[in-house]
């Protein structure tokens, strides 16, 4: 075997270092010190990240097993920033004395989880694919289940975990089928099989079935029935990672996945069931998003109907449609993250959940009030922060293609952010506008709780403006050798 | 601005702040008129002056475009007068001062931003800038049942701009000819010329209505009315002055410059609707209670008028468009100021409760009766001129069913008459309703300020309207040649 291959993966490299030492650090530091170890992780992976943009191996290892291009190594640099601003959102949270025995376990999981989302990243073989998905969603049914003495989280964890394995059994099945069909699972060569054997109603089933099992990371409507009572029962910590990491990289794979395994049967299969899928995602999330009176559900709701525009990327299928899809992610991450940090740090504080208890916050705790308006006018799409931007360029991006179709959903995608901009202002109001007896009385929150929300907030403001970012994943996405061809 | 009001601490401090930038905004507009007309003057004849662009985001061609041509020099005196006197008129709110300036200079920013963008992208962006301030502008500093109104105002306002929104993407992707560059940029889409007609027949109606929202055509301008009545005083002023303006602006920028063929097609179904608009404004605003509905309805029927002007087509009605939207961005905010020092007073906006105020505040009473003439039209006055050039303008066509429709539109005017003089008479003359009214003080310093500039103003553009005229027609015509 050449191990020099190995050099193509630097990023898993490099998170497995971390990785290792974080366990040494936890088994064998003594006692004492063990609580240094939120900041030490944190650190080593902020580290990490930087040293990230030096890694520039192009290429693919293991027999085209694994490939690193310009879009997979922009895709983990994303998924890191959001990684990093987690971990310093969670340190006070994992310092507190309840964490206190299990605090190692919450770190490893927590880098074993992205260990697995790099795989499917990188993965040019369903075997990988498979063994990253899993990688990637059975530490987290642990991390759902955190909290010991919680009901709540044991319940989110037991529904998370059969819904995760439910859907990789149809996943598995939807891939054997296409193993049948085609004899092998390298993505290329499916292609290439599928592109000669045409249609079957064996190899549309099989897609439907693929479909549904990366649609249960996504948690697209109709596979979503576990999000809001997962976001709800998990520690606020794990459900903000969740929310935002584990369905960045989900969405990039499953791209990778229908452009590049089955491009040739775009228009006749994929294509549709998108369509449908995106719509219902997108209505019904925002519908149900109204509803809620808990924070936690709520934006469990309102990541649900996100999905279905980061799905927008997906149906475009081309280059502009990538890179608006890597855009929209990281923008969602650092928006998602702001709210999420405003809402753990208040329920650090007092342990309210309720979008009541909100009432009159900008009076007690302006900066958190203004940190958490910023976060919904930037999920809502409204200029000049860095939400207008993506969602513009997604809409763009799918509208490249040209079909009526496309515009008819675009449309419905539209009337649904005027939807969506109902329930983000609700939130607004109760900050600003509402007044109540019992209103959080001002506190202070702990010092790593306001880095991140200050480099949320940096992000919701910068990332749209400066314009060289979107650029530069425009630059990487067409960079990249995907077959976008097939799809004509 | 913004950062000078972020760092100001006392309410003193930021009314300081304020008013510089306030003014700091007026020097600019009177300078850029000056240099406009010098560089006209002097034989410039492109159609945008100033301009300048940097590129922004490369990939979709979106550049950071910027330029003037007369008729965005109008409305940008017209929005740093109504800053200007908006800033005066909010000079006693309370709480949060800082934070309501910083909204009021965030709106402002978006204003002056969106007429001075010559590339839809830009000019999209400043527009919802624009918008959603006044969610936060009316829902925490605004009066009577603002939560309601306040969201129904942004839903709808949003809801014109998803619709925009497309509208302007697909725009994009039909900018350029077969293989050519797509670009965002106003001037090379109209000189291209190159959307296809199948096309223009869908994205004109969706450009038209998403701005038409704004410019409150029926049956869009449900939110006008609501949203007006619970803003706060500065905020009515420059949403009615201002920001329905880039309604009417951005119908005329986008909708009928870029797409010409589909403008001559489909005009009559707009021109039914803003007919509408303008006669059932007028006639709302005859059995409304309240004063500032009278006032939303009269603007109702008012920036109907814009945009049935616009949609005649020829220079001159265009004119008396331009002319109209300044006209009554003037006097409806000179309308809304008074309107909120008197509800200052009286703590009641129905008419069935004040008579008599000539008496007790013959400043504002005056001040409200030179609004009213302005907007029925007296001679001398600003509204006079404008809707004498749009009736004339839209009088050339000589088919029956754009003439029924301005005779239509004309009689308005009279309506207009009738709920001017119902209100002045009744809460302005007559017997004191209640007594308690008579102890009332009269306007102070800063509010007397703010309204002898808008009268100073309205009264200008009355007795000297050729100098905003001219500029408006050199910028018209060239447009107008399109459907000649």
């Amino acid at each position: 075997m050449d191990y020099s291959q190995f050099l193509m993966m630097p990023q898993e490299l490099g998170l497995l270092v971390v990785f290792l030492l974080v366990f040494l650090f936890d088994t064998f530091m003594p006692k004492k010190s063990l609580g240094a170890l939120p900041v030490f992780t944190s650190v080593l992976f902020g580290a990490f990240t930087l040293a990230n943009y030096f890694l520039l191996a192009r290429g693919t290892a293991f027999s085209g097993m694994f490939e690193t291009s310009a879009t997979t190594f922009v895709m983990k640099a994303i998924l890191n920033i959001g990684m990093l601003i987690v971990l310093v959102q969670s340190i006070k949270w994992s310092n507190s004395e309840f964490q206190a025995v299990r605090r190692g376990e919450y770190y490893e999981l927590l880098l074993t989880t992205l260990f697995g989302m790099y795989l499917m990243i990188s993965a040019r073989h369903f075997l990988l694919f498979v063994i990253g998905l899993e990688t990637a969603s059975l530490p987290l049914a642990a991390l759902v289940a955190f909290n010991k003495n919680r009901y709540e989280s044991h319940e989110a964890a037991a529904k998370y975990m059969f819904t995760a394995i439910f859907s990789s059994a149809i996943f598995m099945l939807g891939l054997s089928f296409v193993y049948g069909l085609t004899g092998s699972m390298y993505f290329g060569d499916i292609a290439a099989r599928v592109l000669a054997g045409g249609n079957s109603v064996l190899l549309i089933t099989a897609l439907a079935f693929v479909i549904a099992g990366v649609g249960f990371k996504l948690s697209l409507v109709p596979f979503h029935l576990w999000t809001a009572d997962v976001y709800q029962g998990a520690p606020t910590a794990v459900t903000s990672y969740l929310s935002v990491i584990s369905k960045g990289a989900a969405a990039y794979a499953f791209l990778i996945i229908l452009v590049q395994v089955f491009g040739s049967v775009y228009s006749a299969a994929w294509e549709w069931m998108l369509y449908a899928l995106i719509v219902l995602t997108i209505t019904l999330g925002n519908l149900f998003a109204i509803r809620q009176r808990n924070i936690k559900r709520f934006l469990a709701f309102s990541s649900i109907s996100q999905a279905g525009y980061i799905m927008l990327g997906v149906v475009a299928a081309n280059e502009l449609g990538l890179a608006s899809l890597m855009f929209y992610v990281l923008v969602y991450i650092v928006s998602n993250l702001a709210a999420f940090g405003v809402v753990s740090a208040i329920e650090n504080y007092s342990g309210k959940v309720s979008i009541d208890d909100y009432n009159g916050l900008y009076k007690t705790n302006p900066r958190l009030a203004f940190t958490m308006m910023l976060a919904m006018f930037s999920l809502a799409g409204i200029p000049p922060f860095a939400g207008f931007f993506s969602k513009f360029f997604i809409f763009v991006g799918a509208l490249e293609t040209g079909s009526v179709a496309i515009y008819v959903l675009v449309l419905i995608a539209l009337i649904n952010t005027i939807v969506s901009l109902y329930y983000y202002l609700l939130v607004v109001k109760a900050m600003f506008i509402r007044q109540d007896d019992c209103i959080i009385p001002t506190f202070k929150s702990a010092c790593s709780e306001r880095i991140a929300m200050t480099a949320c907030t940096l992000g919701i403001i910068l990332i749209g403006i400066a314009s060289c970012i979107y650029t530069f994943l425009v630059e990487a996405a067409n960079a990249d050798n995907l077959i976008f061809g097939l799809l004509k | 601005m913004l950062g000078g009001l972020a760092l100001s601490k006392s309410v003193k401090q930021v009314r300081a702040v304020a008013v510089t930038g306030a003014t700091a905004l007026m020097a600019l507009a009177a300078y850029l008129v000056i240099e406009f007309l010098s560089l006209r003057a002097a034989g410039d004849v492109s159609p945008m002056l100033f301009t300048g662009s940097w590129t922004w985001f490369a990939p979709l061609n979106i550049n950071l475009a910027l330029g003037v041509d007369g008729i965005s020099v109008v409305m940008i005196v017209l929005s740093a007068f109504i800053v200007f006197a908006g800033v005066f008129a909010s000079w006693n709110l309370k709480p949060l001062t800082k934070e309501y300036f910083m909204w009021f200079c965030l709106l402002s920013t978006g204003v002056f931003g969106f007429f001075i963008s010559i590339d839809m992208f830009t000019m999209f962006m400043f527009y919802e800038v624009a918008l959603i301030p006044m969610y936060l502008l009316i829902g925490v500093w605004g009066s009577g049942n603002k939560n309601y109104s306040a969201m129904k105002l942004t839903l709808m306002l949003m809801g014109g701009s998803a619709f925009l929104m497309l509208g302007l993407i697909g725009i994009y992707f039909h900018s350029a000819p077969e293989g050519g560059q797509l670009t965002m940029n106003i001037l090379e889409i109209a000189e291209n010329n190159a959307i296809p007609h199948e096309w223009q027949y869908y994205l004109f109606p969706m450009t038209f209505v998403g701005f038409g929202v704004l410019g409150a055509m029926f049956p869009f301008h449900t939110w006008s009315p609501d949203g007006h009545a619970s803003a706060p005083t500065a905020v009515s002023m420059l949403h009615a002055g201002v920001l329905m303006k880039l309604g009417g602006y951005g119908c005329f920028r986008i909708a009928i410059f870029l797409m010409p063929w589909a403008t001559q097609e489909l005009s009559w179904i707009f021109l039914v609707l803003t007919g509408i608009s303008v006669v059932y404004g007028a006639f709302s605003a005859c059995v409304q209670t309240d004063l500032k509905y009278i006032n939303a309805y009269s603007s109702v029927s008012h920036c109907g008028m814009v945009l049935f002007a616009i949609l005649m087509l020829n220079t001159t009605a265009m004119t008396g468009a331009v002319l109209q939207m300044l006209s009554h961005g003037l006097m409806t905010a000179l309308f809304f100021a008074l309107i909120g020092m008197i509800y200052g007073r009286t703590h009641t906006r129905d008419i069935r409760k004040m008579g008599g105020l000539m008496q007790i505040m013959p400043f504002l009473g005056v001040g409200y009766v030179v609004a009213g003439m302005a907007s029925l039209g007296l001679p001398g006055l600003s509204g006079f001129v404008a809707e004498m050039t749009i009736f004339v303008g839209s009088f050339q066509h000589a088919d029956m069913f754009h003439r029924v429709f301005t005779v239509m539109a004309c009689c308005s005017i009279v309506i207009t008459a009738v709920y001017i003089l119902r209100v002045v008479g009744k809460i302005l003359f007559g017997a004191v309703q209640d007594e308690h009214h008579k102890t009332l003080t009269d306007a102070e310093w800063h509010e007397r300020f703010a309204v002898v500039t808008l009268i100073l103003a309205v009264a200008a553009i009355g007795c000297f309207p050729n100098f905003f005229s001219n500029i408006i027609t050199e910028a018209a015509d060239p447009i107008m040649k399109l459907f000649a």
